[in-house]
Formats: C-alpha cells, sequence, structure tokens
C-alpha cells in the first residue's frame, strides 16, 4: 500500500498568497481585490510588487463583487480575496447576477472556509459555500487539499475562461502533494488504490483520509483514496471507474452533507451506477467556537470518523 | 453630428418602439423607458464616442451602463437603431428564445450589453470597475451609468459611491433618474432619501443637477459640463430630473405605468401622439 507523509504543515490561504504573487509576475492581466482582509488572505507579495494591480475596497464584498465585474470589462483577470462566509452568502445576487450570469472572467477566492477558523465561532464558520456556488450555471468550485495545490489551483484558474470559485482555510495543514504540480480543472487525483471501499475527499480531509486508510489497512481493508480538488466541474469517471471496484464509497469534506460533494456524487451514482454511500460532512448545524482539532472530531470530520463511515458503509454491500 | 429637432425626431421613434414593444407582449416598464428617453438618445447619437463594431471590452471608446435595467424596452430600441443588431429584432422583445430579454443580459449575446442588470443597485460598482480598467489600460475614454432615483435605495449604491471618491475614479459620469417615482407610489412617499445633491457631494462627488431633464438642449448642456468635471479627481454624477411617462400625456407624472404596459386603445392614442419619424419595425 503506498503511504503518505509530511515534512511540514502549512495553512492553505499562504498557497494562495504563493500562487497570486507568482500570477502578478507572469500574468499582467491579473488583478486582486480584497475587502479590508489583506494579511489573512496572504495578499502582500502581490500587492507590494504590484500596487497598481490592487484595489482595496474596504468592509464592503457587494460593491468589490461588482467592481470585478467591471474589471473584466477593458480585458482584467480580477481575483477577489475575502473569507468565504463573506465571499458567498453575503454577495450571492452580486455574483448571481453581475459575475456569473453575466458571464464574467472573476476568480472568486474564499479563505478561512468550514469550522477550522476556528475561535471566532459560527458567525464565520460557513459551511454551505460550495452549495451555494455549485448551483450557479457556469461557476467552478474548486477546494485543493493542501498547500502546493492550492498555489497550483490558484496560478490555473487564471487561465480559464469563466468565473471560478476558490475554497480554501486558515489553519495549518500537512503539505503532502509536490511543489511543481500541474493542476487540471476537473481532474480527479487517485492517492491510494484499494478493492474494499472507495474515499473520496475535498480539502484538507484528503489527508485525513490519508490517515484513515493507513488504520484501514491494518485492519485488512483495502481503501482507494481519491482526491476531489474540483467539485463542479465533477469527475464522474473516475469515481464511476472506482466505484465499480470497490461497490461501497464514502465522501468527506468539511461541509454542511446537504448541497456539497457528498450530494453531488450521490447525484452521479444515482444516475449512472447505484452504490451504498456515507458521508463524512457536518449534519445540517451551524459551527461554534473552538479549536480546529477539536472541531474536526465534535463534528466528525476527521480520520477517526473516516474509518467509522468505512466500516458502516462496507458493511451495507 | 444629428442636430436638435433631427435628435427630437429620435425620440418620438423610440418612444413608438417603447409602446409597441411591450403592448405585444403586455409586459415591460415603459413609464422609465419613455422617461429617459432623450437621454438616452441623446447620449448614444451624439455624446459618447463610440466604435462602429461591438466588442466586449470597449477598448478605445466610451461605454454605457445601464444599471435599472428595467427601462429595457428604451436600450434595446436606441441600441437597435444605432445598429449594434436588427431592428426587426425589437419584435422579439420578451419573447421565447429572444436575444432580448426581460432585463438586459449579456447571456444571449445581444451586441451593445455588457452586464446584466435588473437586480437593483449593482450598476455603479460595475461602471467603477471598468473605469478603473480604463485607467489601467491608458484608455482616456469614459464610463456613463444609468441609474434609478429608487434604486439608491439599495445600500451598494453607497458602497461605491463612497469607493469611486476615495479613489479619484474620475472617468465616470454616473446619472441618476430623479422621476420621484417607484413601484409603489413617490419615493418621497415610499422612502425619502433627502437632498442626493447633497448626499453625492458629501461623498466627494461633483454634480450637475440638468432641471429638465427631458429636454434635449437641456442634457447636452449638461452632459457637457458633467464631461469638463471629468479628469479632475473626482467621480461624477449627474442628477436628471425627468418625468415618468414623459411624451404619452396619460403616462406622466404618476407612478402607474412603471411596469404595466398599454391596451389596444391606449397604445393608439399613445401612437397618435409620436407620429412615426424614422419608420417603425
Amino acid at each position: 500500500m503506498k503511504t503518505y507523509t509530511y515534512t511540514e504543515k502549512k495553512d492553505t490561504r499562504s498557497g494562495f498568497g504563493a500562487g497570486l504573487a507568482e500570477l502578478g509576475r507572469t500574468h499582467p492581466n491579473v488583478v486582486a481585490l480584497c475587502a479590508d482582509l489583506v494579511g489573512s488572505l496572504k495578499m502582500n507579495t502581490f500587492i507590494n510588487e504590484n500596487p497598481k494591480r490592487f484595489f482595496q475596497v474596504g468592509v464592503a464584498e457587494a460593491n468589490m463583487m461588482g467592481i470585478a465585474a467591471g474589471l473584466t470589462i477593458g480585458g482584467k483577470i480580477p481575483f477577489t480575496g475575502t473569507f468565504a462566509n463573506f465571499s458567498t452568502g453575503r454577495v450571492y445576487d452580486q455574483i448571481r447576477q453581475s459575475i456569473a450570469y453575466s458571464g464574467k472572467n472573476v476568480k472568486i477566492c474564499a479563505s478561512h472556509a468550514g469550522l477550522t477558523l476556528g475561535e471566532d465561532g459560527a458567525t464565520h464558520q460557513i459551511l454551505e459555500d460550495i452549495g451555494l456556488m455549485k448551483m450557479l450555471p457556469g461557476m467552478v468550485v474548486i477546494n485543493p487539499c493542501d498547500y502546493n495545490q492550492t498555489k497550483a489551483a490558484t496560478i490555473a484558474i487564471a487561465d480559464h475562461v469563466g468565473p471560478v470559485y476558490l475554497r480554501f482555510g486558515r489553519p495549518s495543514v500537512p503539505i503532502f502533494t509536490p511543489a511543481d504540480q500541474k493542476f487540471e480543472i476537473g481532474k480527479a487525483i487517485r492517492f491510494t488504490e484499494g478493492n474494499d471501499v472507495t474515499i473520496v475527499a475535498t480539502g484538507h480531509l484528503v489527508w485525513e483520509a490519508l490517515e484513515a486508510s493507513k488504520v484501514l489497512h491494518e485492519k485488512g481493508i483495502s481503501a482507494e483514496v481519491i482526491n476531489i480538488h474540483t467539485i463542479k466541474p465533477l469527475d464522474e469517471q473516475a469515481i464511476l471507474d472506482s466505484v465499480r471496484k470497490t461497490g461501497c464509497i464514502v465522501t468527506c469534506e468539511e461541509h454542511n452533507i446537504l448541497g456539497g460533494l457528498g450530494e453531488s456524487v450521490a447525484r452521479t451514482l444515482a444516475l449512472s451506477h447505484p452504490t451504498p454511500q456515507e458521508f463524512v460532512a457536518t449534519n445540517d448545524t451551524f459551527g461554534e467556537s473552538g479549536t480546529p482539532a477539536q472541531l474536526m472530531k465534535k463534528y466528525g470530520l476527521d480520520s477517526e470518523a473516516i474509518i467509522s463511515k468505512v466500516e458502516t458503509v462496507i458493511k451495507r454491500k | 453630428m444629428p442636430n436638435t429637432q433631427d435628435l427630437e425626431n429620435i425620440c418620438t421613434q423610440v418612444r413608438r418602439d417603447i409602446l409597441r414593444m411591450v403592448h405585444k407582449v403586455n409586459s415591460g416598464h415603459p413609464g422609465g423607458s419613455l422617461g429617459c428617453t432623450e437621454f438616452l438618445v441623446a447620449l448614444y447619437y451624439t455624446i459618447m464616442e463610440r466604435k462602429d463594431q461591438f466588442d466586449m471590452d470597449g477598448l478605445g471608446e466610451d461605454i454605457f451602463f445601464l444599471s435599472n435595467g428595467h427601462i429595457s424596452p428604451l436600450f434595446y430600441s436606441v441600441l437597435a437603431r444605432n445598429g449594434y443588431f436588427p431592428i426587426e429584432e425589437l419584435n422579439t422583445f420578451r419573447l421565447i428564445d429572444s436575444r432580448l430579454q426581460g432585463h438586459p443580459t449579456t447571456h444571449e449575446g445581444l451586441p451593445g450589453v455588457r452586464i446584466a442588470s435588473g437586480s437593483l443597485g449593482q450598476g455603479m460598482s460595475v461602471a467603477i470597475g471598468a473605469a478603473q480598467a480604463k485607467k489601467l489600460n491608458n484608455d482616456p475614454h469614459l464610463i456613463y451609468s444609468l441609474h434609478g432615483d429608487g434604486e439608491l435605495q439599495e445600500g451598494q449604491n453607497w458602497e461605491a459611491m463612497m469607493y469611486a471618491a476615495a479613489n479619484q475614479v474620475d472617468n465616470l459620469i454616473a446619472t441618476v433618474d430623479l422621476n420621484g417615482q417607484q413601484i409603489d407610489g413617490a419615493t418621497d412617499d415610499v422612502l425619502p432619501m433627502g437632498n442626493l445633491k447633497d448626499k453625492f457631494e458629501a461623498f466627494g462627488w461633483s454634480v450637475t443637477v440638468i432641471e429638465e431633464g427631458n429636454s434635449i438642449e437641456a442634457i447636452l448642456e449638461g452632459m457637457a459640463e458633467a464631461k469638463s468635471k471629468t479628469g479632475e479627481g473626482k467621480p461624477v454624477c449627474v442628477l436628471l430630473k425627468t418625468v415618468m411617462g414623459h411624451g404619452v400625456d396619460f403616462m406622466m407624472h404618476t407612478h402607474a405605468w412603471h411596469g404595466k404596459a398599454p391596451n389596444d386603445e391606449q397604445l393608439a392614442i399613445g401612437l397618435a401622439q409620436n407620429p412615426e419619424t424614422l419608420g417603425d419595425y
């Protein structure tokens, strides 16, 4: 069994900052906007190197989305930066009309997604953003798994023409993908091969899935871990190929069970290959204050939760 | 360049287009469309510097954004009569499979439209973004936008106004259609907004007031003044005092025709008050 280790932990938002800095050097039409969260979004390098291509809008996210839409008229490629909550729910109609329906080439970059921003609590912990954004026609939805993948995704979306939602987070999480990777939108990555269960994960839960697969291996369960970094468009073929072999699946995400990756996978399976599925996700609830590790445990998102769901789903085969 | 009488004649024809479009489908918004006819005709035929061919980026030309998208009949008529798409296409307004959706959109690829609008309060932000793109591109052309007065009740406008002044977006002329009416009645009854001139000025904008917003001459004079204020470090606002329903007597001075189409008899009266000048579509 192939196993993964890590030597360093880093926040995925810093991967975004590094990717944006690189785009500043390679893509003269890339511009950035921020709603008073430059430090949190790690945008300082881009700003220092490209002061005229940065727009500080203050605490005014609706205006930021409209300005971003306008900047595309004239050929700019705007990257907006704020927390996931303020990048989606707060400005849904602005994104819907001025960006998605208008087909504007805006990259909505959202940090502090999910529970693991931690102590700030539920007002800032959005668990509905994947659902909100994937429902918008034409919107690409990406949730990378570590620092390197987030950096690669940030660079890749600049060359995709159309609106993109890029979701990442605050806590330091293991770096286990290569620094020199090429990011392919909509292309799943298989980390381990297995025959007994498919584990599909997005965001930093990919690491939790890999940790789970080690324990499962010791228990004699062979798990195939697949990284779905792009929730929309979904790599349906990769999922179907795997479940045809394993016969059951667990989906893992730091998001509400309603509207997330798990539902997209369930729809795919229902249409093409009905398969027992269990969900690692929050269960239609708001979050609360706590450390990331405490929250992951309490809301059933860690490797222990994945192991438990795997054991359940295998019994349903 | 057309003279004042030419522009008046164009307005008469555009009014006919508006009435016939909304009558045919028994829906749409004639009141605000008629009230802004002189403004949009003057803008497209005289004031703006435009290229012959439409492209989305609009480099090297002035750009217009309609924020109060419900006055789409006016927008479509003026675009069609300026050659952006065939005049006959006005026949398809609000019909299934049409590029002329109820509210303007880029989604169907209609030339002349650069942003979807209809959900109110978003156009000023978009116009600011396009204005800043012009500056990044070293393009000296201007951005024009049009907003309803009731639309200013949306808070996003005030975010945008604060931002535009702070960032010296002085290549933008945002016009507010001050007709004093909105769906539920007079703006002063629904939600009084106080002195908008004072408010724009307090937010750091230069303001030009056009008292006779349905007079071509007053519009040309006022917009020339507004244009002369661009490039001086402040965004420019035009407060355009119009009469909703202008040019069709029974539609004037009331909010009743905000979103209501005339019946056959009313259409005939309205058309009689606006004889054909350029030829109906």
